[in-house]
């Protein structure tokens, strides 16, 4: 298996440094999640050969790409990779099935076969059309397809969707989720987007300022309150939810996630389907006892795990559901010292909202 | 007035400027295509000379550089002693050493809309070719040729008629011999000299519309479909 083992050491002219070493999985989708300017595609570039850290070692499995004590350093073009530019960046003077044929004449091992690939992206009716031609998500589509005719080791993805508008992103996603659910080979991808990292993410990488700041399965890292992103204003956990029921009178369904039940709304999904689900720590409270009459329909008893300061006057409170599953909550400094709230108290949460994200 | 006819001495002159043009094409290109590379990637102090040095051509008078190359390549010249030493013999006089001036002269004609071409084909396209394993020669051939055809287009016509027009660096460098350095600006010269008006109109009008005809070529070329090709995609 090719597990992705990497050390970069870069300077920059303007001062930035980035300085960080990632372990990343075999398999699966490994998201670099960080504001602009943290060095998350720098990162990228410098996985693909595009960019030299001065001092690096990456390694892909057993084959090394960079090792700069031993002068080793093998060019973009001899290193087995998949790479999605932020625009599609096709060949304007082929056609879209010109820039595939490129694309697989050059690669070393088929990477599953033309029609394979074309129909995992929908190319079909695009063949004969010239890149100038295609819309945003249609160029993006061809360029995925691109990438993997190679037959690479490896898919590196940079924010594939940052150039698209809403639209173009939900006509896209669909097809991430089938790469993510079909593709053998890693895939490593750059996103500044919380929604991209809960919908794609299984390894999450959160950078800042040219560092790894936190790093580990998505789920972990997403309630690490030393990690920024469980203290940024969009914190939230992401849960794997099965529909058990419907209640047709109120328009509610009721999913079960890993044994707790949880009612949601607006869900148009036949009893047995399987979804994702994201609860934003901000649609999260807490009360001591159980409340009687609360216009709130899931309240889930649940054990606090710890609690740190977000910004000036916010608590984010890390909690352990009845089933082990963890869950933010944003609360007021204020309520934490009036309800005495500390690591190990039982507490309820009161879920104000939950948001499917696929 | 005499009849309007084109003597063996012209013909003469006109094949030998065409055969001049065509090697001197060659000869740029070979030169011209990695120096308008190196240009259009550099951001060396060394570039800049570099690009200033190759379009002196533009503003300098071509009895100039007419003469200076003469005093280079001449006996006593510098790259004289070398050719001279390498039994090459001097190059003034020569047909050779009218590819070199004419070379000089044109060079600029080349390597600008080159070195526009490649510059407004950036990096991204060159990157992208790299990820799908092109090596660089592949990619020059396949991605990079292709998507600035209209600027080695551009470059050849300007190269190719400049050449053909030139005058000045041509007489410095003895370019008055019938059959070996003859060649057509200088033929017409003659003929004006000579009080051959007519003669001259031929040749003169010949010429013009050889390279009124080049240019508008070009022009719906690049405008019909180089131009868009280009431009059109996303870069």
């Amino acid at each position: 298996m090719s597990r992705v083992e990497a050390r970069f050491l870069l300077r920059r002219n303007g001062g930035f440094t980035l300085d960080i070493a990632l372990s990343l999985p075999a398999t699966g989708v490994s998201v670099l999640f960080g504001p602009s300017g943290c060095g998350k595609t720098t990162v990228l570039r410098c996985l693909a050969g595009l960019a030299r850290a001065e001092t690096g070692r990456l390694a892909i499995g057993d084959s090394c790409w960079q090792d700069s004590a031993r002068g080793i350093w093998l060019p973009t073009h001899r290193r087995p990779i998949g790479y999605v530019f932020q625009e599609a960046s096709l060949f304007p003077h082929l056609s879209v099935a010109g820039n595939l044929a490129f694309a697989r004449r050059r690669g070393e091992q088929p990477g599953g076969s033309d029609a394979e690939l074309i129909a995992l992206l929908g190319l079909g009716p695009l063949l004969d059309r010239r890149p100038g031609s295609l819309s945003g998500g249609e160029r993006q589509r061809v360029a995925i397809a691109r990438a993997l005719a190679t037959g690479p080791r490896v898919l590196l993805m940079d924010e594939p969707l940052a150039a698209l508008d809403a639209g173009r992103k939900a006509e896209i996603l669909p097809y991430l989720e089938q790469l993510h659910a079909e593709l053998s080979i890693p895939m490593i991808y750059v996103t500044h987007s919380m929604d991209e990292v809960v919908r794609l993410a299984d390894w999450l990488v959160a950078m800042e300022g040219g560092r790894s700041v936190a790093s580990g399965p998505v789920a972990e890292v997403l309630v690490d309150l030393d990690s920024p992103l469980a203290r940024a204003d969009e914190a939230s956990v992401a849960l794997d939810a099965r529909v058990v029921g419907h209640d047709s009178d109120y328009g509610l369904s009721k999913l079960d996630i890993g044994g707790i039940e949880l009612w949601m709304a607006g869900l148009e999904r036949p009893v047995g389907s399987a979804l994702r689900i994201r609860i934003h720590a901000r649609d999260v409270s807490l009360a001591l006892y159980r409340p009687d009459g609360s216009s709130i329909t899931n309240i889930l008893p649940s054990v606090i795990e710890a609690i740190a300061g977000a910004g000036d006057h916010q608590c984010i409170v890390k909690l352990r559901m009845g089933n082990g599953a963890r869950l933010l909550a944003r609360i007021t400094r204020r309520s934490r010292d009036l309800l005495g709230l500390t690591a190990g108290a039982v507490v309820y949460a009161q879920i104000k909202g939950v948001v499917p994200i696929n | 007035m005499p009849p309007l006819e084109i003597g063996p001495e012209d013909w003469l002159a006109i094949g030998l400027t065409a055969r001049l043009a065509a090697v001197t094409l060659v000869v740029l290109f070979a030169i011209g295509t990695p120096l308008a590379w190196w240009l259009s990637r550099s951001r060396s102090a060394v570039a800049g000379l570099v690009s200033a040095l190759v379009a002196m051509p533009l503003v300098l008078p071509p009895t100039v550089l007419g003469f200076y190359l003469l005093v280079l390549l001449g006996p006593r010249g510098p790259i004289g002693e070398l050719t001279q030493s390498l039994g090459l013999g001097t190059l003034p006089f020569t047909f050779s050493g009218l590819v070199v001036a004419s070379t000089v002269f044109s060079l600029p004609f080349v390597v600008q809309p080159l070195q526009a071409s490649f510059s407004a084909l950036g990096e991204r396209m060159l990157e992208a070719a790299a990820t799908l394993r092109a090596g660089p020669i592949d990619t020059f051939i396949h991605v990079v040729l292709p998507l600035c055809r209209p600027g080695f287009l551009s470059a050849a016509v300007l190269g190719f008629a400049h050449t053909v027009g030139e005058f000045g660096v041509v007489l410095m460098m003895g370019g008055n011999i019938p059959g070996k350095t003859q060649v057509l600006s200088i033929a017409i010269y003659n003929r004006v000299e000579a009080f051959e008006y007519a003669h001259a109109h031929v040749l003169a009008g010949g010429l013009l519309v050889f390279s009124f005809v080049s240019l508008l070529a070009l022009q719906w070329f690049n405008r019909g479909r180089g131009g868009s090709r280009l431009v059109g995609g996303d870069a």
